[in-house]
């Protein structure tokens, strides 16, 4: 007689609470509302990363989606518009044909993914897991995302350092960060 | 067909969500709830990832340094709902174990962990995904000074009136 | 009775426990959920934190423009120092081993990854504040009357 496995009932709520979520995000009109949403939805997401095993993502998500994300689209939201205005229902018909194809071609696809949870599926095996049994040989420190990120794939991570900076100087050059920049000036 | 569904139900789910974002992309004409559409799926195309990289009955890919690293496996499956805040105990504890042997012991081959390759993946991806939202919003600014307003049709009249207005002179 | 009595008492307890949050986050990578790129993000929350109750005026003079550029470049340049270093030490780019000489222990690889992601939390500080100062720091269209 197997034990009811209480996670699964934790894991159907969270999955409850991201549709209802995401539903009322594509729903609303009010921008700060809709934004504040979102961050309500990263912080599940960051639980259901914890329910999943993914301690570091749940870690990552909760800081950079709800924290900095959401104060980023806030002050966003301040510079530009407070309300979305409505469009016409043609347009609304029309994503739900795009979204319709899409998603069906991606059920179709579902039968051939792995079944969830297994061991032996070909994304667990090979490389992801050799890395768990080489990490205290070549490595020698407990978190293997972490001896991943930055000695194993140590390249990509540089990689995305540089995008990262790469960003930031992006968002400089657009915005600038001198106080002074009011519209009367620029005229 | 309905077991099959049954077992990969947690990716019925994330495409669900998806979709959900994907609608919110093509239909509405605000540039930011644009932005919040995309960034609506590009969570859930995480979770997908960290979905197919979890293994039933396995820990989190942090390799115990003690030998009672067994009796970790319930505080794992039994605090999902407030781990999140929870992380600072969670890692004061292993942080503590660690330090006090001196040695490593091979536990890994007798316990399961989830995969920790789509973990690396997708922490780079969540990062350089604000990045890119930031970039994105930082160009909504300037189109909402040019054009004084960020519905897309607006914009788009007011592209073609200067379209026009220039093929007339 | 300056206003926001309680948050800027609050803040001004909170604000040094988060940067010390952070940095433990950052130097326990190695044994725990972490890392450079949340701590970053952590450390940026706090100065953000700070921002918002006293002003960005005041977080400028905190942490100045010229500070955030600078780091944001020296923290890219320490990743890629540290791999520099390795390769005029001996070894592959970015091979940690040479950087201490115990072996046993891999000693090289835990200065490696130490170094490493603190150019990371430099740059991803650096890049949060910035995007924040370059946002916040613009004088919004709509009056506020608006909202």
């Amino acid at each position: 007689m197997t034990e009811f496995d209480w996670t699964q009932l934790l894991d159907y709520a969270l999955m409850g609470m991201l549709l209802a979520v995401g539903i009322a995000i594509v729903r609303l009109k009010n921008l700060f509302a809709a934004v504040m949403l979102m961050g309500v939805y990263s912080l599940i997401s960051a639980a259901w990363f914890v329910s999943l095993d993914a301690v570091d993502v749940a870690f990552t998500e909760a800081a950079v989606g709800a924290g900095i994300s959401t104060v980023l689209m806030l002050a966003a939201m301040l510079l530009t518009a407070r309300e979305a205005e409505p469009v016409k229902a043609i347009r609304h018909w029309a994503a739900l044909i795009v979204v319709s194809v899409a998603g069906a071609a991606l059920f179709y696809a579902v039968g051939d993914m792995p079944v969830y949870g297994d061991l032996h599926s070909p994304a667990n095996s090979y490389v992801g897991m050799d890395y768990i049994t080489s990490t205290p040989n070549e490595i020698a420190i407990p978190n293997v995302v972490t001896a991943v990120l930055a000695s194993y794939r140590g390249f990509d991570t540089f990689g995305e350092t540089v995008v990262i900076f790469a960003a930031g100087l992006g968002v400089m050059l657009l915005l600038g960060l001198n106080p002074g920049k009011k519209k009367g000036d620029e005229e | 067909m309905i077991e099959i569904i049954a077992e990969r139900f947690n990716f019925v789910i994330v495409i669900i969500l998806m979709m959900t974002g994907l609608y919110a992309v093509v239909a509405t004409g605000n540039l930011v709830k644009r932005l919040v559409g995309l960034s609506l799926f590009q969570t859930s195309v995480f979770l997908l990832y960290i979905t197919m990289g979890k293994v039933f009955g396995g820990q989190p890919p942090i390799l115990p340094e003690y030998s009672e690293g067994h009796g970790e496996n319930d505080a794992y499956a039994g605090e999902a709902a407030a781990a999140v805040t929870d992380h600072a105990a969670e890692a004061a504890d292993i942080a503590e174990s660690a330090a006090s042997h001196g040695e490593t012991v091979h536990h890994a081959a007798e316990a399961i962990y989830s995969n920790p390759l789509p973990h690396v993946l997708i922490l780079t991806a969540i990062v350089v995904g604000v990045a890119t939202l930031s970039v994105g919003l930082a160009l909504v600014v300037r189109i909402r000074e040019s054009y004084g307003t960020i519905e897309d049709e607006a914009i788009n009249h007011a592209d073609y009136a200067v379209d026009s207005a220039r093929r007339n002179t | 009775m300056t206003p926001h009595l309680v948050l800027r008492i609050v803040a001004k307890l909170l604000i040094p426990l988060i940067v010390i949050f952070g940095l433990y986050v950052h130097f326990h990578g190695d044994y725990s959920p972490g890392g450079g790129f949340q701590a970053g993000v952590i450390i940026a929350a706090a100065v953000i934190l700070y921002a918002l109750i006293f002003g960005v005026e005041n977080a400028k003079r905190a942490v100045p423009t010229w500070f955030v550029k600078f780091l944001a470049a020296f923290g890219v340049l320490l990743y890629g120092g540290t791999g520099v270093a390795t390769l005029v030490l001996g070894a592959n780019f970015l091979d940690y081993d040479v950087l201490h000489p115990d072996l046993a222990h891999h000693s090289g690889q835990h200065i490696g990854i130490i170094l490493v992601e603190l150019g990371v939390l430099s740059t991803v500080f650096s890049v949060m504040m910035a995007i924040f100062y370059a946002f916040a720091g613009r004088a919004p269209d709509i009056p506020e009357g608006e909202w």
